[in-house]
């Protein structure tokens, strides 16, 4: 279909775009073993020892904690709300619905600080002290409809002619849902919860209105580098996670890609 | 595997037969369970503390203790749209110029890539692909927003390159230029999604049909890729502008002393003028920029490519 | 379906493991004895050399918050009702607000012997002491200097005027700081008597507005605006910047780094800081608060948060350790005799209508805020 001048133009470009893409981060990365506390280029001698410092430090493996039960909370929120908007906006249709769908995208359309300072103030107002429960709610507002986009995205390509087929064959709303409508789903959801929990994980404005003197990883690396006298030890943790993070990603890309159990082409 | 009718007992199975059947015969009880908690969560939640903090708005703060004052006025709206001092206008325009710019320029960045993904990859590089797009994602934002403070700095390794190659210092850092640079770079991989995921849609016989009638390369381009494209363009622009928008982690860490932006302006009246009220009128603008610009963004359909 | 019942199993695994890492950490938090400190501090306050061994002996652990600057500190502690931090090193401009704002809690002097080895101004000073009641316990205080690097620049003078002149056009760095604005009324105050300013945290609106043209001028002379130490120390590291205000931490710092740079208070004098440790008004845990006020405040601590940061100890005891740890920084610090230096330096405070000569039409600090959002966006 495309000549062959363009596609070796659009590989070429694919290839600057993904350079573009990873040379910072490679560059982070080879920061973290720079021997210096300078961050200058190129670095002045190679070392691991920031990693024992990185890994010595409380403040840090307790941050790591933290955002990882954030994580995991918002997800399962989101998750279980995701699916349920997913099943309602998809199957019905009805007067509003186009309301509701505007409605749930505002989490994440409108600026993470006007999401933030509102949460602040709604806690501040209803005397809710700022704890990993603030953070979760927080981050399950706007994971939610990073779920909906993968399960809808996945409803859109099933008939629902399946269910009507398994109600034909007898089977009741949740053998249906168990052996029809899960199967099909399950993936998406991991996908959509994968993705979730790393939006929950790196996510830094909206938390730091609603984590008060918690700290997430974020907020960690964002303090400090505003101090800028622990910068190897960010690098290190940058590294680490991007180590940590590749394989959920991977396997989000495969269950994404995946139809579930019922083909449908 | 055989639907397993006697895992559960009769009574059991009786009870959601009748359960099943009653839903069944009732859709909007249904939808109005599966929507139910979803709704109440983001209503009572989400949108009355977004509106307990647009009506801040109208009060002022006190200076001395931060405490707000809750008498009705107008004053920090009337700062804000003086005309007298147009200082907020000017840091309203200025973010909305970057947000465009950097939705352009994403747009222009994103779509050959996400072609090339979507129409000519093979499937493993496709998931290969994917995954590169994907992981910068997970990487911690201000780490990336930071790698560039890095590399744009004076000793840093764009000019290391640059006097490697005998050419002068690009003094880059910390100019509007390099915030263009950082933004473009951060949201890209929210555009080429929704653009990979457009392109991927378009049924190959549409181009078939399109070569068929005549088109050549561009004209099959311009009249069948990129109105259908379109959407998934929208539906990235909406993360562009919108993350552009409010963002103020990027004008601390890398603007200069012209990174005056909504979002700094914004964050500095909450989280150090304690001038909630003052940050919560200013926040308007940007919320209303936004919905407007979802409206259009629902016009053109961006919402069925998200 | 083979398949599915994989997935399944391997997805509960997923689960497990991640509720196990929740588990974990869980069971293991309850082994610590001691409360947990919560501390906003500015940069460099709570550094491991005298946070460790506090830990180490008082079993109390400390968590510590980075501020910027004293808005940010009031706001930190505003958070959550005011009940999100135990303790915070607030300057004279923040303190008082947070007293009058209800958010901290008058301490008990009696409780903290070394509070006597203070030197006088320091032991009940207005800045955190309200009805005879102290709402906190003095720290260190010190001045905002000038630093420069001297293989970028060789001959800086000695006046304020080098931050003000386009000569260094794109290499100043700044404090992103609204007090900043007093600075630059000291530099009027001293250079331009016609404009009659006696105080310059008490401004009138004709001072005020020639006082902000001044830092619109400026501005354009600014490469980055810093927002803490780390920042600042960064730029000037790197070579964007080559001079600005600056406070001696960072200039420490970068010297430990070697990177030729000088520091000096110019002839118009100094803008400075008076720092307390206050107590919020919400906080459980005073048991570890008076720990660390004893610790914190006795001349061993003192000398060396002094001599580490580079500012002057309240306790007048802590000259011969100084010396021991900097030979001659009780010297270069004012250490023994500080009222003559301390009297020389203009203290941050928060600026409020009444200008203290009868009159009420003096700018405060919201509209110092506000303009500090105007000169940056000029």
């Amino acid at each position: 279909m495309e000549t062959r001048r363009l596609r070796i133009g659009l590989v070429a470009w694919t290839v600057f775009i993904v350079a573009f893409l990873w040379v910072p981060l490679l560059v982070i990365c080879t920061y973290a073993f720079n021997k210096s506390n300078i961050q200058d280029w190129p670095p002045a001698g190679l070392s691991t020892k920031w990693f024992g410092t990185a890994w010595d430090n409380p403040d840090v493996r307790d941050a790591f904690v933290l955002s990882v039960k954030a994580g995991v909370g918002a997800t399962a929120f989101a998750v279980v709300f995701g699916t349920l908007l997913a099943f309602g906006l998809q199957r019905f249709h009805f007067f509003g619905r186009d309301v509701i769908s505007f409605l749930f995208i505002l989490p994440i359309a409108l600026p993470g600080i006007v999401t933030g300072m509102a949460l602040n103030r709604f806690y501040d107002v209803a005397g809710v002290g700022l704890s990993v429960w603030t953070i979760v709610i927080g981050h399950a507002t706007f994971c939610m409809v990073i779920v909906f986009n993968n399960v809808v995205a996945r409803l859109r390509r099933t008939s629902p002619s399946l269910i009507e087929a398994s109600q034909d064959l007898g089977a009741d709303g949740w053998q249906t849902f168990r052996f029809v409508t899960w199967p099909t789903i399950a993936t998406s959801l991991v996908a959509g919860g994968l993705l979730a929990f790393a939006l929950s994980f790196d996510e830094v404005i909206v938390t730091y209105f609603t984590a008060g003197s918690n700290n997430t990883l974020p907020l960690i690396i964002f303090g400090y580098i505003r101090e800028g006298l622990r910068l190897p030890v960010v690098n290190v943790i940058v590294l680490a996670v991007l180590l940590l993070t590749v394989v959920p990603v991977v396997v989000s890309v495969r269950l994404a890609r995946d139809t579930g159990v019922l083909r449908q082409r | 595997m055989a639907v397993d009718a006697s895992s559960a007992g009769p009574a059991l199975r009786g009870a959601r037969r009748n359960l099943s059947a009653f839903f069944w015969r009732r859709p909007w009880l249904k939808v109005t369970a599966l929507l139910g908690p979803p709704l109440a969560w983001l209503v009572l939640i989400y949108l009355a503390a977004l509106v307990a903090l647009l009506i801040s708005g109208f009060w002022t703060s006190d200076f001395f203790t931060g405490k707000i004052v809750h008498d009705w006025t107008l004053e920090n709206f009337k700062q804000i749209f003086s005309l007298s001092d147009t200082t907020y206008l000017r840091i309203a325009w200025t973010t909305i110029w970057m947000a465009a710019a950097v939705t352009v320029t994403d747009a222009i960045l994103a779509f050959p890539i996400a072609y090339y993904m979507a129409r000519i990859a093979r499937p493993r590089t496709r998931a290969l692909l994917f995954v590169l797009v994907l992981l910068p994602l997970w990487s911690s934002y201000i780490v990336r927003v930071y790698a560039w403070r890095v590399i744009l700095q004076e000793n840093g390794i764009l000019n290391w390159a640059l006097h490697g190659v005998g050419l002068p210092d690009a003094n880059l850092a910390f100019t509007n230029t390099s915030m263009w640079i950082v933004f473009s770079y951060v949201w890209l991989p929210f555009m080429i999604l929704p653009v990979f995921a457009a392109l991927e849609r378009i049924p190959d016989n549409y181009l078939e049909a399109s070569a068929d009638l005549g088109a050549r390369g561009f004209r099959t381009f311009r009249s069948v890729i990129l109105p259908l494209a379109l959407p998934g363009l929208v539906a990235g622009s909406i993360f562009t502008f919108s993350l552009t928008l409010g963002d103020y982690l990027t004008p601390v860490l890398i603007g200069g002393a012209n990174a005056q932006f909504i979002g700094n302006v914004v964050f500095n009246n909450v989280g150090v003028a304690n001038n909630v009220p003052f940050a919560a009128a200013y926040a308007v603008l940007p919320v209303l920029v936004i919905a407007l610009y979802l409206a259009i963004a629902r016009k053109l359909g961006a919402f069925e490519a998200l | 379906m083979k398949r599915v019942k994989r997935r399944y199993v391997g997805f509960a695994v997923a689960v497990a493991a991640l509720l196990a890492a929740f588990a974990v950490p869980a069971l293991s938090v309850g082994a610590s004895q001691g409360g947990t400190l919560k501390m906003i501090a500015w940069d460099g306050y709570l550094d491991a050399k005298w946070v460790t061994p506090f830990e180490k002996q008082s079993g109390c652990k400390i968590q510590g918050k980075v501020a910027g600057s004293s808005s940010e500190m009031v706001s930190l502690m505003r958070q959550g009702g005011g009940s999100q931090y135990d303790m915070v090193s607030a300057s004279g401009d923040a303190s008082l607000r947070l007293i009058y704002g209800g958010y901290v809690q008058p301490v008990d002097v009696s409780k903290i012997p070394e509070w006597k080895q203070f030197h006088g101004p320091f032991k009940s000073p207005p800045n955190n002491t309200v009805d005879g009641k102290h709402y906190g316990v003095s720290l260190q205080f010190g001045p905002n200097t000038l630093l420069y690097r001297t293989d970028k620049i060789k001959n800086i003078g000695n006046s304020w005027s080098a931050i003000y002149n386009p000569k260094y056009r794109g290499k100043l760095t700044v404090p992103d700081n609204a007090i900043q604005i007093a600075d630059a009324a000291l530099y009027l105050m001293k250079t331009k008597p016609s404009l009659g300013i006696k105080d310059p945290y008490e401004l009138n609106k004709s001072q005020f507005d020639a006082t902000v043209s001044l830092l619109k001028q400026q501005k354009k002379l600014v490469k980055k605006y810093w927002t803490g130490s780390g920042d600042n120390a960064q730029l000037i590291k790197s070579g964007d910047a080559w001079l600005g205000p600056t406070w001696p931490l960072t200039t420490g710092s970068l010297l430990a780094a070697k990177v030729p740079v000088k520091e000096f208070i110019p002839k118009e004098g100094a803008t400075g800081w008076l720092d307390t440790w206050m107590l919020s008004a919400k906080s459980k845990n005073t048991d570890c608060a008076y720990k660390w006020y004893r610790y914190i405040s006795g001349p061993k601590v003192q000398a060396l948060q002094g001599v580490t940061w580079g500012e002057t100890p309240v306790n007048s005891k802590a000259c011969p350790y100084m010396n021991k740890l900097s030979k001659g920084s009780c010297k270069i610090y004012h250490a023994a005799e500080p009222l003559a230096y301390y009297r020389s330096l203009y203290f941050w405070k928060t600026p409020v209508p009444d200008c203290g000569n009868g009159k009420k039409d003096c700018m405060d600090f919201s509209k110092w805020e506000n303009a500090w959002t105007e000169i940056k966006a000029s």
